[in-house]
Parts: structure tokens; sequence; C-alpha cells
């Protein structure tokens, strides 16, 4: 890793906030660079997208993305929510996710976005949703909960 | 069709028939019906934590889903099409950066159309787990070629 302190991280996270640029933020957590994770550009909304990629792909045949990516996807949406919307004072962390697989992904752009059904003090519970085409007929949801102090 | 569990064979099977667990280099350990252990090298390019280089937690998902999901093909002594329909993960303890994670997988209950997994992610000691996990699947869950027949397929052209 590049000796980055959690001061530079935290840094970094204040820039994205002010600036609504998060590509330097992705561009530094190697597993997001991994995923090629986009934000959709919105005035009002975090939307994450995980680009269309032959290397996501769990089941060729189908073809359908691999279950694991679209969990990694939801729980990677959650954490740009909480660097977006709380004070971060370091990398939250995550303690448990429930991964509900409603429909197979294609291996085309996916969407997601979280929202906090509870920001507790001390833990961030999380709720994240994954579509492709059709918002109305998700993919995949999730909740997660975060410590994130 | 014709079920074949020795390691090779499996091993075969990820690298040419899940494009993503051939990507990411997941490699079979042990695979009976009793479960199945399989394990990932550590890459920095998997961190979710770019101060320490702890690995994200998706990437542990991916591990632990892939496992859950194989298991399944041991316990029946047999390949069908399969899909996840709910995998729950705790995080007991962050990956040790720089070690390989590895999981334990088994199918506890197999019914006509659903199987339910346990797993365990970890580096060394399966009693002092990274990650605990429970799943649910779909039996048959498409009419496609099953991964066996698949990966052959691919692997020839």
């Amino acid at each position: 890793m590049k000796n980055l302190t959690t001061e530079d991280f935290v840094t970094l996270i204040e820039t994205a906030k002010a600036s609504k640029d998060w590509q330097p933020v992705f561009d530094i957590i190697p597993y997001f660079s991994f995923l090629g994770l986009r934000l959709e550009p919105s005035d009002d909304k975090l939307i994450c997208v995980l680009p269309e990629e032959k290397k996501f792909i769990g089941n060729p045949t189908l073809p359908a993305l691999h279950g694991g990516v679209v969990g990694a996807f939801l729980e990677s949406t959650a954490l740009v929510h909480l660097f977006a919307t709380q004070e971060v004072t370091r990398l939250p962390k995550i303690i448990n996710i429930t991964v509900e697989y409603l429909r197979s992904g294609k291996p085309i752009d996916t969407y997601a976005e979280a929202i906090i059904t509870k920001p507790g003090r001390r833990v961030a519970n999380m709720r994240i949703e994954a579509w492709q085409k059709d918002r109305n007929k998700p993919i995949a949801a999730a909740h997660a909960n975060f410590l994130v102090s | 069709m014709s079920a074949e569990f020795d390691i090779s064979q499996i091993q075969n099977i990820i690298d040419h028939g899940i494009p993503h667990c051939a990507e990411i280099g997941v490699k079979v350990h042990d695979m009976d019906a009793d479960g199945v252990t399989f394990s990932l090298p550590y890459q920095e390019r998997f961190a979710g934590n770019p101060i320490s280089g702890v690995l994200h937690g998706g990437i542990i998902t991916t591990l632990i889903d892939t496992a859950a999901g194989m298991c399944i093909y041991a316990r029946l002594q047999k390949y069908m099409p399969i899909a996840t329909l709910d995998l729950r993960i705790d995080y007991l303890k962050p990956a040790t950066p720089g070690e390989d994670v590895f999981t334990r997988a088994t199918c506890y209950r197999v019914t006509k159309q659903i199987a339910f997994t346990r797993a365990i992610a970890y580096h060394s000691d399966p009693d002092d787990p990274i990650a605990n996990s429970v799943g649910t699947f779909m039996l048959k869950s498409s009419k496609g070629t099953p991964l066996n027949e698949a990966a052959a397929q691919r692997g020839k052209s």
C-alpha cells in the first residue's frame, strides 16, 4: 500500500464531499478500482455503477454476473453512501451483510443505491438495492451493518 | 452426465467455467460429499482498506458464494444449474493483509428444489474464522448447460 494515513484518507473524503468528485477516493481503494466503480452523474442521488465487464461473469451459459460480485458491489455502494453522508473519521467496517438475489444479473451495466435505515452513533444499518435496465426490477437487495466509530 | 470430483477436474471447471473465479484466482483444495475447501491468494488489488491493505469484504463474499455453490454439487454428486437465493455473511475479524484466505463450505440440507449451506473463511485455523456464512440456493434454476459440460466445451474451444 502507498503509505496512506487515516488523516490522508479523511482529507480525500472531505475534498470529494466538497467537490462532488469521488473518483480520487475510488482510485485509492484497490478493490473499487478492480470493480471499475463509478458514480452516476446526479445532483441529489448517489447511484453507483458497476460497468459491464466479462471478468464479472459467474455463469457464461446464461450468461449471468457472479453473485459474489453483485454482493461486493452492494457492499461498496453502502460504503460510498456512508462516505458521502456521514461524518467520516475512519474507514467504516462491515459487520455483516445479507444479500437477497432476486433476478439473475446480465453482463451489462448494473446500478445500485443505498439508504441508511438507522444511522446509529456506532453502527449504521443500511439497505441497498441493485438493478439494471429497469429500476423497478431489482436484481439484488441487501441489508448490512457497518461499524462507523 | 458424469460427475467427476477429483481436484484437477474441479480446478478445470473453475478455470474454464466460471470466468470471475478464474480472474481472481480461486484454488481448489478439497471437494467431497462432506464439503469443499477453496482458497484465494492474497492480492493487493482486492484490498478494501487503502491504509492497511485489509481485503474488501466483497472478495470474501465472492469466495464464500463460490464454495457454497460448489459444495452443493459435491453433496449431490452431480452438476445442475443452481442460483443463490440468499447469502448472509458475518465478518468476525479483518483478514490479515498478505495472507491467503481459505473457505470451507458444507451443504447441510437439500430438498427437491432448495439447498442450505454453511461456510467459514479463515487463514490457517478453521477455529479462528474471519467470516461465518449461511446460504440458500435454488436447484435447477435454469435450463442452461451444467457447469461441468459448459467448462468442457469452453476448455476445448
